[in-house]
């Protein structure tokens, strides 16, 4: 137990992938500028009609879900008490932290007056009825609670860095530019290492409030992100228009938290050529196809009380989209229930995109799809619109990438574990 | 060891389930107190008086361009810029007078503003106060000071009311505020009813209004749909319609008497109420965890490297 269960990926930062995804942000936050400049509208296929487009439905409400593993692992780990999934915590803690610092930041590019945000601090300004009011306070307050989060992570690499890159960097710029040394660098490096080293010990006393403060929180938000849509229903469709939207909202990131982070783990294991975490993996998958049953039989049983099922079956438009969700979910958790599919990483990797895909396509039903603000209105996001989404997916990608080459953020190999053990 | 943190763990999620599903049921609905819309401020527009001639549109224009940044919004074949020519409400544009033909025989003139709703959306959902409802004149208004621009409005309303100025890097909302700041000041009147050369527009208190149209409704049965539109909407509006088309062809939606703003914010107030759920979670997650913590150091200290791991990331 302990820090040593992770260990930095040693690879070289600059790859092709690497160059790839840095020119998809660059053009994004170019894009970016543009929006700043000549307005929303310059940029994105938004009306009065379609308010919320692809900002809102994927980067803020579909991907704060798939950054939902951190709170699901979380869930697993402290609360179920399952410890030997302990070494996964950090890499799904810093894939939250992006997706939520970005989906702030997606925020901050889709309001039109965002100057005006520090009203949310202001008490005369509260406004509780307001779902929105709920979601944008526990999201900054989350943000901030997975960086507490990931601050070991931090501290104990600064304990142990010898400043190589930065002794490089300053040596580098004292030959090119004359600039030297500030006196007494050395000095400061060191007390930065002690302040680390003091500051570690006590965060880790504390740290398990803090974790459960990263239990409520998201509970608290991704439920609103659901009652977001509560007003709207005369525009909403009524497949999708419930009083259990928030607890379907929970229930659904849930899922997709568990989801994602056999995904992530997968992928990230492929990408870097690691040995695959079959034994957890097939642990969480365990979990899913109950959560997911739960889920569906609140959508089933919803829809039959308000006498919806006809609708749902009615293969119109609406009823095809919700089809999809219903049957991704449910062949994914399908898919699930069977042990001998559990324990191969090809089927564990087929059903957790499935169950993703359907999630997240229950998002979009509700937010975008499902959403119908009456005669004369369309919406389909424009390129520049589509651009500036991508580019901040890439820009969290690559921050992962970059991150766990310099941070101690993926679990130790126990092989490596050895050799280096065998050297000490 | 799984098992009874399982049960806990369903435990949990079962209190938190059983708060929404309390909340769906609405068991209590902490009202304010009932509110006397008579003497509210509104307008009556009379559909079979208006002769379509736009002039509110300008005098609107005219009257709040400054205040609320409108601006000129010319048609496709007028390359100079002569005439005011908005195909919508939009960011620059508060009132709009439409045409509505069925047929040869049946057609109306119809104009679009806020309704002034009793329990409007807008202002329940907006998270920061810039929506608010004036108890008084029963205005609704809108303050681009504390506007944060996240829309949240214009997916409320059910009349698709507040526009948004999308070509503006310094963007907000606009909607009619019946000249609250501007005519209502100067000469007591909205801009649009003091133009209006038909009296199609009549301006006054909401039970002056509706004590008008239901005395036209009675006086001239063949002339009207017999319903005043927004008595009842959502709650009811102050801004009242009489038309001789039913208002669902006139581009008006079909709403239910309850507001939908009631409906949510029973849901919201009941998994919020008194902030208890999330601090009962709070604590109940903090005590397992804590338990959880310390049964992991003792099952650590029997082999014998206890006490390190505790509060462990």
């Amino acid at each position: 137990m302990g820090h040593d269960e992770y260990q930095k990926h040693e690879a070289k930062i600059l790859t092709p992938s690497f160059i790839v995804l840095l020119a998809l942000t660059l053009i994004g936050f170019f894009l970016i500028g543009v929006r700043f400049v000549k307005g929303i509208g310059a940029v994105s296929n938004m009306s009065d009609g379609y308010p919320w487009g692809i900002w809102i439905t994927y980067d803020v409400a579909t991907g704060t879900a798939i950054a939902c593993g951190g709170y699901a692992m979380a869930i697993l780990i402290y609360i179920r008490n399952n410890m030997r999934y302990h070494p996964m915590i950090r890499s799904a803690i810093l894939t939250s932290m992006f997706g939520y610092g970005l989906a702030g930041f997606s925020v901050m590019v889709d309001v039109g007056r965002p100057w005006n945000a520090y009203n949310f601090f202001i008490p005369s300004k509260w406004q509780a009825n307001s779902a929105m009011f709920e979601v944008a306070l526990c999201v900054m307050a989350y943000t901030s609670v997975l960086f507490m989060e990931f601050m070991p992570a931090i501290l104990s690499y600064l304990e142990k860095t010898d400043w190589h890159t930065l002794q490089a960097l300053m040596d580098r710029l004292h030959k090119y530019t004359g600039i030297n040394r500030p006196e007494r660098m050395e000095e400061r490096l060191e007390s930065v290492k002690d302040l680390a080293a003091w500051l570690r010990p006590k965060l880790d006393k504390i740290l398990i409030f803090v974790i459960v403060l990263g239990i409520t929180l998201p509970t608290m938000h991704q439920s609103s992100l659901g009652s977001l849509l509560l007003i709207a229903s005369t525009k909403l469709h009524p497949l999708w228009h419930t009083g259990f939207l928030p607890l379907l909202f929970l229930i659904n990131c849930m899922f997709i938290g568990y989801s994602i982070a056999i995904l992530e783990s997968i992928i990230s294991c492929y990408a870097f050529r690691r040995p695959f975490e079959l034994s957890e993996l097939t642990g969480l998958a365990r979990i899913i196809p109950w959560l997911t049953v739960i889920w569906l039989t609140v959508v089933i049983g919803d829809l039959a009380w308000r006498g919806q099922l006809g609708a749902a079956l009615s293969l119109d438009f609406y009823s095809r989209f919700f089809l999809l969700e219903f049957c991704l979910v449910a062949g994914g958790s399908l898919l699930l229930f069977s042990g001998r599919k559990r324990s191969s990483i090809r089927w564990l990797f087929v059903s957790a995109a499935l169950i993703v895909l359907g999630g997240a396509l229950y998002r979009f039903n509700v937010y975008l799809i499902g959403f119908n603000p009456g005669k004369g209105w369309h919406y389909f996001p424009a390129l520049a619109e589509l651009l500036i989404t991508v580019g901040i997916v890439a820009f969290e990608i690559l921050g992962y990438q970059v991150l766990v080459k310099i941070l101690p953020v993926l679990p130790r190999l126990h092989t490596r574990k050895q050799v280096a053990a065998g050297k000490a | 060891m799984a098992r009874p943190s399982r049960r806990q763990f369903l435990k949990v999620m079962g209190a938190g389930g059983a708060a929404l599903l309390a909340g769906h049921r609405g068991a209590d609905a902490s009202e304010e107190p009932a509110q006397n819309y008579d003497e509210t401020l509104g307008m009556l527009y009379d559909a079979t008086k208006c002769v379509g001639c736009k002039a509110c549109m300008s005098a609107c224009k005219r009257v709040n361009s400054d205040y609320g940044s409108l601006a000129y919004e010319k048609a496709d074949f007028d390359q100079d810029g002569l005439w005011d020519a908005p195909k919508d409400l939009s960011g620059s544009t508060r009132t709009l007078i439409k045409l509505f033909k069925e047929n040869g025989k049946q057609w109306s003139y119809v104009k679009y503003s806020c309704m002034h709703c009793h329990k409007p959306s807008c202002v329940s959902v907006c998270p920061v106060s810039a929506m608010t409802r004036d108890k008084l004149t029963g205005i609704v208004d809108y303050n681009k000071n504390a506007c944060i621009g996240c829309r949240y409005c214009q997916i409320a309303c059910a009349f698709n009311i507040p526009k948004f100025q999308w070509d503006k890097a310094i963007p907000q909302i606009v909607k009619c505020d019946l000249c609250k700041s501007t005519n209502l000041v100067k000469k007591g009147i909205s801009a649009c009813a003091e133009t209006c050369p038909t009296g199609a527009i009549m301006f006054g208190k909401r039970k002056d209004l509706l004590a008008e149209a239901h005395r036209r409704l009675q006086e001239n049965p063949g002339k009207y749909i017999n319903q005043v539109y927004g008595e009842k909407e959502v709650g009811g509006t102050n801004h009242l319609y009489l038309a001789s088309m039913p208002f669902n062809k006139l581009g008006f939606p079909i709403l239910k008497e309850d507001p939908p703003a009631e409906f949510s914010e029973k849901i919201q107030h009941t998994i919020y109420k008194g902030f208890i759920a999330p601090v009962a979670l709070y604590s109940v997650l903090c005590f397992i965890a804590v338990k959880n913590m310390k049964k992991q150091d003792d099952a650590h200290g029997e082999q014998g490297d206890g006490g390190k791991s505790r509060g462990d990331d």
